[in-house]
């Protein structure tokens, strides 16, 4: 059997079924106030007949990405409180480790491979957060079907995937600065181009951000979004810490194909005499486009999830 | 007067799974919601009623069969459904961590609401539905119930033409639950919101449901008014007893109600005319059967006999 609107239907506001007796919740509902005329100040009821109105009332427009990513970015922060400080030094306390470790091996007069450890390890936090946390996150969100919350509001996706991603960077950002710094003085570096800092840390938290949510998101399980994510880490923190004139060939390739490489780049450039100003923006355009794509496959997919 | 459709669903279908293990988890679904009325889904667990509202919502999309929202196709626009209704999922994960004062302001924020009117809106929900008292701690430590109706308040925040609740009383006491539904019909009496929910629950639906869809197996088997529902079914009451002690066999009545009831225990439930109960109650609280007479009621038939006489299971449904 199928369904078919009874005659009440013809009533905008029909009025509480039933016949016999009232259950006890119904006169307690009904002692509330109500308008005299329930409904009469609808927008949406024509003042004419017609048939099924084909304009809906008052259809809220969709929010625009500003108030959704700082609604998201507050959420997501308020969230954080708890957990995510002790996060921080175990974020920052791996890449000083790193520092400290490779000051025994490295030559310190080695400017060059000097200033790509400490950019390695600084770029090594953003990862750490970006595709670690963030595909733990995302997956753990799929798994247990959260998203829903999300894409059942009227915010663009990438407000979604930027408002989170931006408050782990909120807790990541000291830890570059500690790191960068730390190693500096370790290594004897100028701090004269740390400011350099700031477009790096943005562009790969974008970029690396983009990826862990992809992955979080596209991962058929949740464990396998975390360890994917890990191994991520796990990649940069080797092609990046590693300066890239001691890797194999096929090493090399590798580094090249990793955009984490040219925000390490950018910040290793940082670090000597005299910069290039022109490879340092290209580095960072690298890292702007690879960003932008990777935010793009981050939307898809969280679309994708929307109507699996 | 016209009639303006908040949902027009014709046709509707969705397998889950593929293959041998494909499941029908909606089979060709046709339902008409009117704007302003209190829409439900009943139905046991596997019915296909989340599978349905989250079709509604555009979380979902059917095999075949379309919907329209105020006769809109939402394939045309697929954001529609997210601008038009709340909605209240099963999961609360993604707001377990936050205070529910931020909670409810954010998702205020995100239904586009500026910071002034959505601090307004926050307070006025919490004092609605009495979470003020908890609204700086988080979701997650909250008892079960204030947990769930956290997450009702946010659905309910930004007040939506729509709003699609899966089981928004479930955990509830009832204080809160009568809270639910005050705000519920508060909201379709005041703007004509359509309310669409899911409820395992007799009492939500004879008490607040404008009408109700009975699912069963994926498909509608009916969907009425609660009164036309329990009208259709039968004339017949129902009546309970309750046995302190065996009752007396070789007493004429209780040999009759014998041969009739479904037993449970010494829980017996007799369905007859009304008439006969009336005469078959008097005949035992007089005779020699009232010693051994523990507790006993007369009802009209709920809902629950509905489901029951249309194939339902009962022991997924809720009477308080």
């Amino acid at each position: 059997m199928t369904v078919v609107p009874d005659a009440r239907g013809a009533s905008p506001v029909p009025s509480t079924a039933g016949g016999g007796p009232l259950p006890r919740a119904v006169l307690a509902v009904s002692d509330l106030p109500v308008s005299d005329l329930p409904g009469s100040d609808l927008p949406a009821l024509p003042a004419v007949p017609v048939p099924v109105s084909p304009g809906a009332p008052w259809i809220p427009p969709a929010t625009g990405f500003g108030a959704a990513f700082g609604a998201v970015y507050r959420g997501q922060l308020a969230r954080s409180k708890v957990g995510r400080i002790p996060l921080l030094f175990v974020a920052s306390f791996q890449s000083v480790g790193i520092l400290v470790l490779l000051r025994g091996i490295l030559d310190v007069d080695n400017t060059t491979a000097a200033g790509q450890v400490v950019a390695g390890s600084t770029v090594l936090v953003v990862a750490f957060v970006a595709l670690n946390l963030l595909a733990q996150r995302f997956g753990a969100l799929r798994a247990a079907g959260a998203l829903d919350y999300y894409l059942t509001l009227p915010v663009p996706p990438a407000a979604v995937v930027l408002g989170t991603a931006a408050s782990y960077a909120t807790f990541a950002a000291p830890g570059t600065l500690i790191t960068a710094v730390f190693g500096s003085l370790l290594y004897g570096l100028s701090l004269s181009g740390l400011w350099l800092l700031l477009p790096v840390v943005v562009l790969a938290g974008v970029c690396l951000s983009g990826l862990g949510a992809a992955v979080g998101l596209l991962a058929p399980r949740p464990e396998l979004a975390t360890l994917a994510g890990q191994l991520g880490m796990s990649i940069v923190l080797f092609l990046g810490v590693i300066p890239a004139d001691r890797l194999p060939e096929v090493g090399r390739l590798a580094r090249d194909a990793l955009p984490s490489t040219y925000a390490v780049d950018a910040l290793a450039a940082a670090f000597q005499p005299g910069i290039d100003w022109a490879t340092v923006g290209t580095d960072l355009a690298v890292c702007a486009v690879v960003g932008v794509a990777a935010l793009a496959v981050a939307v898809i997919a969280l679309r994708r999830v929307a109507t699996s | 007067m016209g009639v303006v459709l908040s949902y027009a669903v014709r046709g509707l279908t969705r397998r889950h799974g593929a293959g041998e293990h494909a499941v029908l988890a909606n089979d060709r679904i046709d339902l008409d919601i009117s704007q302003g009325e209190v829409f439900g889904v009943l139905g046991p667990n596997g019915a296909g009623k989340t599978t349905l509202v989250r079709q509604l919502m555009g979380l979902l999309r059917p095999d075949a069969g379309t919907i329209t929202m105020f006769g809109q196709d939402v394939r045309d626009a697929p954001d529609l459904p997210a601008r038009l209704a709340g909605y209240l999922g099963q999961a609360d994960h993604a707001l377990a961590e936050l205070p529910v004062a931020t909670a409810v302001g954010t998702t205020a924020r995100m239904r586009g609401l500026s910071r002034a009117a959505a601090r307004t809106a926050r307070a006025a929900i919490l004092e609605e539905l009495g979470l003020t008292a908890v609204a700086n701690r988080p979701l997650a430590r909250l008892s079960g119930g204030q947990r769930r109706l956290a997450c009702v308040a946010t659905a309910l925040v930004g007040d939506r033409p729509v709003l699609i609740l899966d089981e928004p009383t479930t955990g509830l006491d009832p204080v809160a639950r009568r809270a639910v539904w005050a705000a519920l019909q508060r909201r379709r009496d005041a703007t004509g919101t359509t309310v669409v929910l899911i409820t395992h629950n007799v009492l939500e639906a004879e008490s607040v449901l404008d009408r109700v869809a009975v699912l069963e197996a994926g498909r509608v088997i009916a969907c009425d008014t609660p009164g036309q529902l329990k009208a259709s079914v039968s004339g017949d009451v129902r009546l309970d007893l309750a046995w302190r002690s065996e009752p007396p066999a070789d007493d004429p009545t209780v040999a009759l109600l014998a041969g009739l009831a479904t037993t449970n225990g010494r829980r017996w439930t007799v369905r007859m005319a009304p008439a006969a109960a009336r005469d078959a109650l008097g005949r035992l609280t007089t005779g020699a059967a009232f010693a051994a007479l523990d507790d006993f009621s007369l009802a009209t038939p709920s809902l629950e006999d509905v489901y029951l006489t249309l194939g339902g299971a009962s022991r997924d449904l809720e009477r308080t």
